[in-house]
């Protein structure tokens, strides 16, 4: 693009290839909470309809009680376990502390960095692929967790509970997959040429969306598994 | 304000350099990232099937006309207004505004283009292909037939077990998309592209409707979004959200349904309301009366919009406190909306009033959208609404709020701006003929639904007996429906003639007030050779610092009408053409439309959703890595 006699006039400026705008933001950034907003709707939509189907299944198994099914007798426990979902949620949190971390590497590139760890603080390709690989152990969780699930018992159309369930979960997991493949698309062009400084809000971008899903993770957690 | 207005001039304009000039062919439309080409190509496409969608209406009253008639069957009768409601709301009304919003904002709010050009493109190829993908299935008798709410679990797989339902759940889904897509886009924009000293409160009206729009779409879409997404896999795969049995609650759809069908009802009238406040202060040569109410009763009905969808369903029994909460927030949505009503009235009164056609119907709009918004206001009361759910007075009132309000807003707007389209005049006589046939065809066809409707009628019937009091309504609803589309083909002719030999426009035919009017028409490819900078609400009639908009210098290019300068003259980057973002469009509506063949055969379905899905990936990414302006 080349910047031309249009420069001249202050508003019109295409200098440094950046438009106007009339906040001064760049357009994606506003876009992307634009999005962050629709999404937000979709989720409460999910989980409204989990909190309205709570309790409303007429056969097991269940989320936090044991079920017997009164036709066979067989005994099914409490499907919900807390102690993977909590480990997978923690790594998901860490994976927002590599996310910051990505971002704060790539809009500090003039900084003169010589120890070991200052080094690694400014390596961006290492916290973009470090919040990638957290997100993909989270993703392998929910994994290992709806196989176990459905091997004690509870499929996608045993009940009321499970369909809300794996359709909740499975949408904020497909969630989690576009989120790592963007982080990987990043991590690529990073190492191919280099993010550079000025290219810190290709990153925002992703870190904004990553802390959204992160968000809604923390509060399907809470209503789902905490509160029983 | 100026005191005098120029009467309309007919200056010669160049063609060769306008958006629609400088480059050519076919090719040059389908690559296109102009937001204005856009608009034209969403005016075209949504021209199409609203005549679609009223073909359906058509053989619907011709069945209806007389009783016991058997010109359709009850199959056919159930997706021919299933698909006329679809039709009007999601591939008609909802793009027809599009088609303005993607015209207009950007001239409005003095911008070069959208914020987002190519994903602009990309809503319009979603939104054609989805169209075709959700309209084709009629011809095989496979057209959705659920009723355009689709109300589950009748739409569910024990109740209706065709491919009709998956056409439609999945269509709506693309149709979703396209809509979302836009709704960032024009958020962003008016966000973000306005002009230097084009604050939020100097925003035409017709940016600051569409802003709310935006919103609503944004919030609504997603809501519905989830309730298909439920639907179908229900439907694929078996799961229990719609499964009475399973102990599924029967009002789960209707609730989530509604929390965006009703917002969807202001996403449908909020652009024509939009319209019609650009054409009254035009033709009233006044500013529009009470510019800050205006704008807080769109954003008040906006708001509001989210907590009336209730009533909707006030005949499901959900008890008499929802009931009363339901009522009151109907009720007072009214009290905004009867404010605009007002303000356009106060922005007439005293008015130097000129009767073009786009004021015609402007007033008409505000004359019959009163009528329909008095028996809308007799439904937010549970009790008389229990009377009137499901029969024809429901659908006079939504056909008065929608062809009287929002049909008409929109054509106030298509006479109003056709001179800025296309750089020619539309025929006014033509025009009036058109406005007075299409007012007494819907008053013939929708008024007398109102009786039928009370004496107990009830709506998406096939046939009905002689003798019940509804003959002599129903035989003036169907002569009505000929008498519109008497007017509508007066209106196809008009706008083609025009469109061929109209009087060549000049930049501010109407003597209008706002940016759009200061450029040429048709608007060189760049829009503003030098970004305005406004200082008022009425920018060309508030000229007084002697600083002509409308004569603007760039670099020694004077900017006149018979010489406009290319953007490549100028040496304004603008978008290129790409055929990116149609690429992925079509590998979206081929992976998401190739699920139906879920019920057709497994390896089909698997090879045309991944083949689509890569499509879509792969054309995602070229469109991504690639700059979005040629190098010049």
């Amino acid at each position: 693009m080349s910047a031309t006699a249009v420069e001249t006039t202050g508003a019109d400026s295409h200098a440094h290839g950046h438009h106007y705008t009339t906040t001064g933001l760049d357009n994606r950034k506003i876009a992307i909470w634009a999005f962050i907003g629709s999404e937000c709707m979709l989720f409460v939509s999910l989980i409204s309809t989990y909190l309205i189907y709570k309790g409303k299944s007429r056969v097991g198994p269940y989320p936090h009680e044991a079920w017997t099914d009164p036709a066979t007798g067989e005994k099914f426990g409490a499907i919900l376990n807390i102690p993977v979902t909590s480990f997978s949620t923690f790594v998901l949190l860490m994976s927002s502390l590599a996310m910051v971390l990505a971002h704060n590497a790539v809009m500090n590139r003039r900084v003169k960095r010589t120890t070991f760890m200052e080094r690694l603080e400014g390596n961006s390709f290492f916290w973009l692929v470090s919040t990638a690989v957290l997100g993909l152990v989270f993703l392998m969780c929910q994994a290992y967790e709806f196989t176990s699930f459905v091997n004690e018992g509870l499929g996608l159309t045993t009940n009321l509970f499970s369909s809300s369930f794996y359709v909740l979960t499975g949408f904020h997991g497909a969630h989690v997959t576009a989120g790592v493949l963007w982080l990987a698309t990043l991590a690529a062009i990073d190492k191919k040429r280099g993010l550079r400084e000025d290219e810190a809000l290709t990153v925002d971008l992703c870190a904004l969306y990553w802390h959204f899903v992160d968000v809604v993770w923390i509060v399907i957690f809470v209503l789902l598994y905490l509160i029983k | 304000m100026a005191t005098t207005v120029a009467p309309p001039t007919y200056a010669p304009a160049a063609t060769t350099t306008s958006y629609s000039g400088e480059k050519t062919g076919v090719w040059s439309w389908i690559t296109t990232t102009d937001h204005k080409r856009i608009g034209v190509l969403y005016l075209f496409t949504s021209l199409f099937f609203f005549i679609f969608g009223g073909l359906e209406a058509a053989v619907i009253r011709a069945q209806l006309a007389a009783p016991n008639q058997t010109l359709v069957s009850a199959e056919l009768y159930n997706q021919l207004f299933t698909m006329h409601g679809t039709t009007m709301v999601f591939l008609a009304i909802m793009p027809l505004s599009a088609a303005f919003f993607n015209f207009l904002i950007p001239l409005q709010i003095g911008a070069r283009d959208v914020a987002f050009p190519r994903l602009n493109a990309f809503s319009y190829w979603v939104y054609l292909l989805g169209g075709i993908f959700i309209t084709l299935p009629i011809f095989a008798g496979l057209a959705p037939n659920g009723g355009w709410f689709g109300y589950a679990p009748i739409t569910t797989m024990a109740y209706n077990p065709g491919l009709n339902i998956d056409f439609w759940v999945l269509g709506l889904q693309i149709l979703g998309i396209s809509s979302l897509a836009a709704g960032f886009n024009f958020i962003t924009t008016i966000i973000n592209m306005r002009a230097p000293g084009m604050h939020l409160m100097r925003m035409p009206m017709f940016t600051w409707m569409s802003f709310v729009v935006q919103f609503l779409v944004v919030l609504a879409f997603p809501v519905i979004t989830v309730a298909l997404v439920f639907l179908q896999f229900d439907r694929f795969f078996g799961t229990n959200f719609y499964t009475l049995t399973a102990g599924a609650d029967p009002l789960l759809w209707q609730h989530l349904f509604w929390i965006f069908g009703h917002p969807e009802v202001y996403i449908l009238i909020l652009p024509a309301f939009g319209l019609v406040s650009e054409v009254l202060p035009t033709f009233s040569r006044k500013p529009l009366f009470g510019y800050a109410v205006m704008v807080y009763s769109g954003i008040l009905i906006g708001f509001l919009g989210f907590g009336v969808w209730a009533h909707h369903m006030f005949s499901v029994g959900m008890g008499p406190i929802a009931d009363t909460v339901f009522s009151l927030t109907t009720m007072l949505i009214a009290i905004p909306t009867g404010v605009k009503i007002f303000n356009w009235m106060s922005t007439m009164w005293g008015g130097k009033l000129t009767f073009t056609t786009a004021m015609c119907f402007s007033v008409g709009l505000v004359a019959m959208f009163t009528i329909g918004g008095l028996s809308g206001v007799t439904h937010a009361s549970p009790p008389t609404d229990l009377q009137q759910t499901d029969t024809y007075y429901v659908v006079a009132h939504f056909h008065y709020v929608l062809f009287g309000g929002s049909i008409m807003g929109i054509f106030a707007g298509i006479y109003h701006y056709f001179p800025k389209m296309f750089g020619k005049m539309m025929n006014e006589t033509l025009g009036k003929w058109h406005f007075w046939i299409n007012m007494i065809g819907m008053n013939l066809t929708f008024g007398p639904m109102h009786l039928s409707g009370l004496l107990g009628m009830p709506r998406r019937i096939y046939t009905y007996d002689a003798n019940q009091g509804w003959d002599l309504f129903n035989m003036m609803s169907s002569i009505g429906t000929v008498i519109i589309i008497i007017a509508t083909l007066i209106f196809i002719y008009n706008f083609f003639a025009s469109l061929k030999s109209g009087p060549r426009a000049g930049r501010d035919p109407w003597g209008a007030s706002t940016l759009e009017w200061s450029i040429p028409s048709p608007p060189p490819e760049y829009n503003f050779a030098v970004l305005p900078t406004v200082t008022s609400r009425y920018p060309l009639w508030d000229v007084t610092d002697g600083h002509d908009l409308s004569r603007e210098h760039h670099e020694g290019h004077e900017v006149r009408d018979d010489r406009v300068p290319t953007s490549r003259e100028l040496g304004i980057p603008m978008p290129a053409n790409t055929f990116k973002p149609v690429m992925t469009a079509i590998g979206l509506v081929v992976m998401l439309g190739g699920m139906t063949l879920k019920h057709v055969n497994d390896y089909a379905f698997y090879a045309v959703v991944g083949g689509g899905a890569a499509m879509l990936v792969v054309s995602l990414y070229a469109w991504l890595t690639s700059p979005l302006e040629e190098a010049h």
